[in-house]
């Protein structure tokens, strides 16, 4: 009962953030100066046409006008039409956004991976010098954000080395057979692995930057707690039974250091979301971010009012998901 | 022929000259109860750990041989060490609360060393569960193996660690002051149950504590320590008839009688201290000559 | 702080001191960009493009990192990138340190309808995703340094206002500050006499984070070219035109990117330096 209300009280605040962003989006979009209306028209368009088209997509009306025929219209699906590609608004963002998805998911997994490894080797030769190498390269890779290390891997990985790609989402000469646009799944299940291996080369890079200041936070944070749970009667207790070191980390340490790691990586995770709007620019990357920047660039107002939207649900969805693995967790929680 | 026979242990604090223990020697026959005296700081949870292989990493011994049943622990490799103690040896630690881990149920944190370690099947190793849980007289032990541990009190999860301690029938048992870390009443209820089950299960048992009366209710003998010296190793009836040294004699008089708990205490004299940091220092000066 | 002051000229650990001398060197850069610039910055020269670095074969005197494609100086530009840089970074720093401190204060003192408003409105900026909202900002503001500025306070607030309410929070729950107010002082009076100076160390370790950051996003905005004219030199414009052309002119990418690395990890370096040896609540 408990656990509903908590939930429940939970999705109310979401839904007042999410009205929030939509209100102020909206609004903020409405003082952007310049005119779409007469980018759209081609020189020596008549008063008449530019009050036509100014109809067409609502903008005549007043901005609270406005904003009631945009909130039903998004309660139904329909988030408008795209001033610069005419197509609605909701199936160009769903075109791009399984790129984008899979992008996020891709550097989540790299993160874990780098981060829950250099935390349990870390914790594993505590005192030695892999310890103290492993924690200067997590505060290096802390200090600076994603698209520097961006940068950094453009240079090293296509310009030096050149291993893997670092522009696009796949070489665009290959026939794609696919349906969907998660093309990383697909391929997969398709049993396509020379066009799977096509994509993570794309993919890899963009990916691995957004994953490396997540990775070292992982690694920091991962670490501590597990260092302070070695020290716990119950790590020394089951020594005392005869079980090795790694399996005292990794079974009895392991499941407890883990929960406080969890929520901050849920935070993080969205920061990582966010961060995929200039990486993808930087890598060239066709997702969702590159899209909503070329939106502001083109003054693109029904789009740019989806894409945040979009934003915004993702990113209070992942902590909703974060508070509930949490509950579902933490023995103390689920029980109580 | 005693079960563990320790001969000449040492430890220090890693790169400092401060001596935790001083040439510590100590022998527990099997089926014998020994308790480890002194106050806190003197060294005797130390000498428990370094039999279990649990010492801090910043500890390092040296110069010593603990035979466990004729085999010395300090020449094995890390992993036969591990396993020997696992499978022959037992803890008994001192906070119930922080002992068992908070997320694996009670029942798995009972059978693992039975399955992992000793090689049982899962189904006899959950019986054996049952039936030690119904010995350290938990009702319902079905209930508790689901349980998780913050879901029981401190007595039943110290019952439950003594259960586990002796799941395995281990040879020798250290209890590193079991009953601390409880309340008063449950104290004596638990110290009962442990006399009784070493006894039912003739292990030999290293009790570490600092309370001269817990000593003199469940143990045969018992070795005095101050800072990391065993100044005196003898057995209860004489110690208690007549302390030979004189820091344990200012112990005896500094703890509360049963008998008499209003009577009053002396506190140890500094008289007393001085003398035996004296022979703490002549100790450290042995080492250093030869 | 006057015993943190014995403790600075005990001895001051390595990355405090390298990212000191780092920023102090941007800073003389910065102010001295017209007397130390070898070249006119906006200069442009085709014949001259792409010229490499002084040690790569085909360089030429005087152009000592080489030159863009248009045929401007790199070292000239980088020089005068890091005025824009270090001016976003102070103003925009320290604008955004006042008001996020200021509400964070209110929020985690006053409590009530004060907390209840700014706490409601930090969830909702938590749920945009910064970069984009940046951009839009500009998109709206226009391009320009005035612009930049306003986006980075605008977005960046509820970073001081956060940590510094939960400070605010801790702080007034002890007993100092009751009896600060049994004593007969205003709250406002409390807050800023009792609460500010405690939580004095947390806003100046968040202020040099918030320096690095600031100079990230007008980076990032200058990459995207929103930031302010693309004639005008920054290193995110150089960046943004060093990565078209990676393949024949690296040095048009690297020493941009180097200056900006540098910049950003001493900032963020002295930051966690600072907060190791005076910060007790972020330690």
């Amino acid at each position: 009962m408990q656990l509903l209300r908590s939930v429940l009280i939970r999705l109310g605040t979401t839904a007042i953030t999410l009205i929030g962003v939509a209100v102020i989006v909206f609004f903020v979009i409405r003082v952007v100066p310049g005119n779409p209306i007469a980018m759209m028209l081609p020189p020596g368009a008549t008063e008449a046409d530019v009050a036509r088209l100014t109809a067409l997509y609502g903008l005549d009306k007043s901005i609270p006008q406005q904003f009631l025929i945009w909130v039903s219209g998004v309660l139904q699906g329909d988030f408008g039409t795209s001033i610069t590609t005419k197509q609605p608004v909701l199936a160009l963002i769903l075109s791009r956004l399984p790129a984008t998805l899979e992008l996020s998911i891709m550097a989540l997994v790299i993160a874990v991976v780098i981060g829950g490894g250099m935390a349990l080797t870390g914790t594993r030769l505590r005192g030695t010098k892999t310890e103290a190498v492993i924690d200067v390269s997590n505060g290096m890779a802390l200090s600076v954000p994603d698209f520097l290390w961006g940068l950094f891997l453009i240079l090293i990985f296509g310009v030096l080395v050149p291993v893997f790609h670092i522009s696009g989402r796949v070489t665009p000469s290959l026939q794609l057979p696919f349906s969907t646009n998660f093309y990383l799944f697909e391929s997969v299940f398709r049993l396509r692995f020379d066009l799977w291996l096509d994509i993570v080369s794309h993919m890899f890079m963009p990916a691995l930057a957004l994953a490396i200041p997540l990775a070292a936070i992982i690694g920091q944070l991962l670490k501590q707690s597990l260092k302070e749970t070695m020290h716990l009667d119950y790590v020394t207790l089951a020594r005392t039974k005869g079980y090795s070191e790694n399996h005292v980390i990794l079974r009895e340490a392991l499941p407890n250091a883990i929960l406080p790691t969890l929520t901050l990586v849920g935070v993080q995770f969205t920061f990582l979301i966010g961060g995929t709007v200039i990486i993808e620019r930087l890598f060239s990357y066709e997702g969702l971010g590159n899209m909503a920047i070329d939106a502001v660039i083109n003054r693109d107002l029904p789009l740019i009012q989806g894409i945040v939207i979009l934003f915004a649900v993702i990113f209070t969805a992942v902590n909703l998901v974060v508070d509930l693995c949490y509950a579902a967790l933490n023995p103390r929680l689920r029980h109580a | 022929m005693s079960y563990l026979s320790i001969k000449g242990l040492s430890a220090r604090l890693k790169g400092t000259p401060h001596r935790i223990l001083r040439d510590v020697s100590l022998e527990v026959s099997a089926g014998e109860v020994r308790g480890l005296v002194g106050e806190s700081g003197a060294g005797k949870s130390m000498i428990g750990k370094a039999i279990l292989g649990t010492l801090p990493e910043s500890v390092e011994i040296s110069g010593s041989s603990i035979l466990l049943d004729g085999t010395d622990l300090m020449g094995l490799s890390a992993k036969e060490r591990r396993r020997r103690i696992g499978a022959s040896c037992a803890l008994i630690p001192q906070d119930p609360l922080t002992a068992l881990n908070p997320s694996r149920r009670i029942g798995g944190q009972i059978t693992d060393r039975l399955v992992d370690i000793l090689g049982w099947t899962r189904a006899d190793a959950e019986a054996r569960a049952r039936e030690l849980l119904a010995e350290v007289q938990i009702p319902d032990p079905e209930r508790v193996m689901r349980s998780y541990p913050h879901e029981l009190s401190g007595g039943m999860r110290q019952r439950i660690l003594i259960a586990s301690a002796f799941a395995a029938e281990p040879k020798l048992i250290v209890a590193d002051e079991p009953t601390t870390a409880l309340d008063v009443t449950v104290q004596k209820q638990i110290l009962k149950l442990i006399a009784a089950m070493q006894a039912r299960h003739g292990t030999a048992l290293l009790f570490v504590t600092h309370d001269l009366g817990v000593v003199s209710k469940v143990c045969q003998s018992l070795s005095v320590l101050y800072g990391g010296l065993v100044v005196e190793d003898t057995t209860v009836r004489d110690f208690f008839r007549a302390p030979a040294h004189p820091y344990s004699r200012a112990l005896l008089a500094a703890t509360p009688k049963y008998s008499d708990p209003d009577g009053s205490l002396t506190p140890v004299p500094e008289e007393v201290i001085r003398n035996v940091q004296a022979q703490v220092s002549a100790a450290d000066r042995g080492v250093a000559h030869g | 702080m006057l015993d943190g002051r014995a403790a600075l000229k005990r001895r001051l650990p390595p990355r405090l001191l390298l990212s000191s001398i780092w920023l102090g060197l941007l800073v003389i850069m910065a102010v001295f960009a017209p007397y130390l610039a070898p070249k006119d910055p906006l200069a442009q020269d085709l014949m001259l493009g792409r010229l490499p670095p002084f040690w790569v074969k085909g360089a030429e005197p005087g152009f000592f990192l080489g030159t863009d494609s248009l045929g401007r100086d790199v070292l000239s530009r980088i020089l005068y990138g890091s005025r824009l840089a270090l001016m976003v970074a102070l103003i925009a720093g320290t604008l955004t340190c006042l008001i996020g401190a200021t509400l964070g204060l209110m929020a985690g003192y006053l409590r009530g309808w004060v907390d209840l408003l700014i706490s409601r409105g930090i969830d909702i900026w938590m749920a945009f995703p910064p970069v984009l909202f940046s951009i839009l900002l500009i998109a709206v503001l226009g391009p320009g340094i005035s612009s930049i500025i306003i986006a980075i306070v605008v977005i960046d607030w509820t970073r001081f206002a956060r940590v510094i309410r939960a400070e605010a929070m801790a702080q007034g729950a002890m007993d100092y500050v009751a009896s600060a107010q049994v004593s007969g002082r205003g709250r406002l009076s409390t807050m800023v006499a009792e609460i500010l100076p405690n939580v004095l160390p947390t806003i100046v370790v968040l202020l040099t984070l918030e320096m690095g950051i600031a100079v990230i996003v007008e980076a990032i905005l200058s990459f995207v070219n929103l930031s302010i004219s693309t004639d005008d030199p920054t290193w995110g414009g150089m960046i943004s035109e060093g990565r078209t052309s990676i393949h024949q002119a690296w040095w048009v990418l690297v020493f941009p990117l180097i200056t900006l690395f540098l910049t950003v990890l001493s900032f963020s370096q002295l930051g966690e330096g600072l907060k190791d040896r005076y910060d007790p609540v972020l330690r």
